[in-house]
């Protein structure tokens, strides 16, 4: 069992793997409950796909591709909002209209630009866990402690004005402050997963793991602690099973992620399909007749 | 003390809300009635500037009330809230505090001590560790009102606060905004409900995109301002 257990971590590769992936598990749970409390899923499906257009016009101007992507993503997202309160366009149209609309000039671009067809598309569509390095490494254990210390130092902020953006507001809150805030954060936490899950599973990191604890819990902060603990332990799991059945290791953590969350909504004490408290099986547990 | 001066709303070209005026002062309890798309909510949004005004000035103690938030506490329409939200009946109440509080600090003892008496107050403390949406309308109703208490404030926006709500609830909503009134405060809520309650108020805004009458309930309680603001859908009225 012991041997098991401890026959990947011979390969650095793989201890890369699973640390990067632990951290990502942390980070996408908090920043995916606010995506869930706030209704924001689709917004950060579509700016996972718009920051593609960042990549080759980065490349060409000789910055880091994750710098380029995270401006494309908030550009995309500002825009998406912009389109939404201007006009009589709902704010889903909206999406999908930035959504195609910065893909598209991202392939474009790829082709159009000076060297930038060496940026393999399809890379970052999947990801490539096993290709994470040392800096990698650093970069994402940086990007979490932000983000993290973001959150801890203006949790009752953001508690409010995610609650009752309308009261927050009224009350004097900069509620704009907050949106973009909360919009970079987002997209940084994409940018990050991109090297582990690719641009087309990164929002099951996001909401995967958030929406099983958002199940299980009544306040915020636990939903962000058991999101953690099911991000961690999933991406821990997925790791082994496509180490030791040779499977993509990016789909093998967000399976296992559904794996929870159908386990969750089948199962949650005060909501679950199967138990909640006026179902058979609820009753059952609840009364023990 | 809050004056409201030549307020205009316009959405796409239509006006919403034109030419509002008038001045409260403390102690007023003030109904605001009208028919649907009267822009009542809109009035109250366009006075604490959640959407833009296309023209107008609203001042508190002769300052923008813009810059005076902090002396307003705003009780929006149940709609416009995600009862599912993760968060506890406690928690809610103590939002109230996030503002005074400040960055990067704890909620002090006073604090805590001002969410524990409003939520006495509206006999809800029993039930501060329910999650916001376990509670019924009512209940939730109280908890806002409780939020609202907890913050201190010198003016009171409600909006629709007896949509959903049980008779219990009601009355325990009127003795409190009775109970502001007395302390000297500015209460204005938006409601529909035209029977028996109405006499709580002291005094009653009747809108329809612009004010039809403002004053005491009893002078403007009349079946000529009620016809003219209801475009004559309204039944005869009984007072």
């Amino acid at each position: 069992m012991l041997e098991w257990f401890l026959e990947p971590l011979r390969y650095e590769f793989m201890v890369n793997a699973i640390l990067v992936g632990v951290l990502l598990g942390v980070l996408c749970a908090v920043v995916g409950s606010y995506m869930i409390v706030q209704q924001l899923g689709m917004m950060a499906h579509a700016i996972s796909h718009s920051l593609i257009a960042g990549l080759p016009i980065a490349f060409v101007l000789g910055y880091s591709l994750s710098s380029g992507a995270i401006v494309a993503g908030i550009v995309s997202a500002i825009f998406m909002a912009w389109i939404e309160s201007r006009c009589k366009i709902k704010l889903d149209t909206a999406l999908a209209i930035m959504l195609s609309s910065f893909l598209a000039l991202g392939v474009v671009l790829v082709s159009v630009l000076p060297g930038a067809n060496r940026i393999d598309l399809v890379h970052v569509l999947f990801g490539d866990i096993l290709g994470v390095n040392q800096s990698d490494l650093w970069n994402t254990l940086f990007i979490a402690l932000a983000i993290l210390a973001a959150v801890v130092f203006f949790y009752k902020e953001l508690l409010f004005y995610t609650f009752d953006p309308l009261g927050a507001q009224a009350g004097g809150m900069p509620v704009q402050i907050y949106y973009v805030g909360m919009i970079s954060a987002i997209t940084i936490t994409i940018v990050a997963s991109l090297e582990t899950v690719g641009s087309l599973l990164v929002i099951a990191m996001l909401v995967g793991p958030a929406s099983t604890a958002y199940l299980l819990v009544k306040e915020l902060n636990i939903m962000m602690i058991l999101g953690s603990f099911f991000g961690v332990t999933s991406s821990a799991i997925g790791m082994y099973l496509s180490y030791y059945f040779d499977t993509p290791s990016g789909a093998s953590i967000v399976l296992v992620m559904c794996i929870f969350f159908m386990l969750a909504f089948l199962f949650s004490p005060s909501q679950g399909i199967l138990t909640e408290p006026h179902t058979p099986l609820g009753k059952l547990l609840k009364t023990g007749k | 003390m809050l004056q409201v001066k030549n307020l205009s709303v316009c959405y796409r070209g239509n006006y919403a809300l034109r030419g509002i005026n008038f001045n409260l002062e403390p102690g007023q309890l003030v109904g605001i009635f009208g028919p649907n798309g009267a822009g009542k909510s809109t009035m109250i949004k366009a006075m604490l500037d959640l959407i833009p005004a296309t023209s107008g000035v609203v001042t508190f103690r002769g300052n923008p009330l813009k810059q005076k938030l902090d002396k307003v506490a705003y009780v929006a329409q149940r709609s416009q809230i995600d009862w599912d939200y993760p968060v506890k009946v406690k928690n809610v109440v103590m939002m109230a505090r996030t503002i005074p509080t400040g960055l990067f600090r704890y909620p002090s003892r006073q604090s805590r001590e001002l969410v524990k008496m409003a939520l006495k107050r509206v006999e809800i403390w029993d039930l501060r560790n329910r999650q916001i949406g376990e509670l019924s309308g009512g209940q939730q109703q109280r908890v806002f009102l409780a939020r609202s208490l907890a913050q201190q404030a010198e003016i009171f926006f409600f909006d629709e606060p007896f949509v959903g709500v049980d008779r219990k609830t009601e009355n325990i909503i009127f003795e409190i905004f009775h109970e502001l009134q007395e302390q000297g405060k500015i209460v204005m809520v938006v409601s529909h409900d035209l029977g028996e309650s109405i006499k709580n108020y002291s005094d009653i805004l009747l809108l329809n995109k612009k004010i039809i009458a403002f004053g005491r309930r009893e002078e403007v309680l009349n079946q000529r301002n009620l016809d003219i603001a209801y475009e004559n859908h309204i039944l005869p009225f009984d007072s």
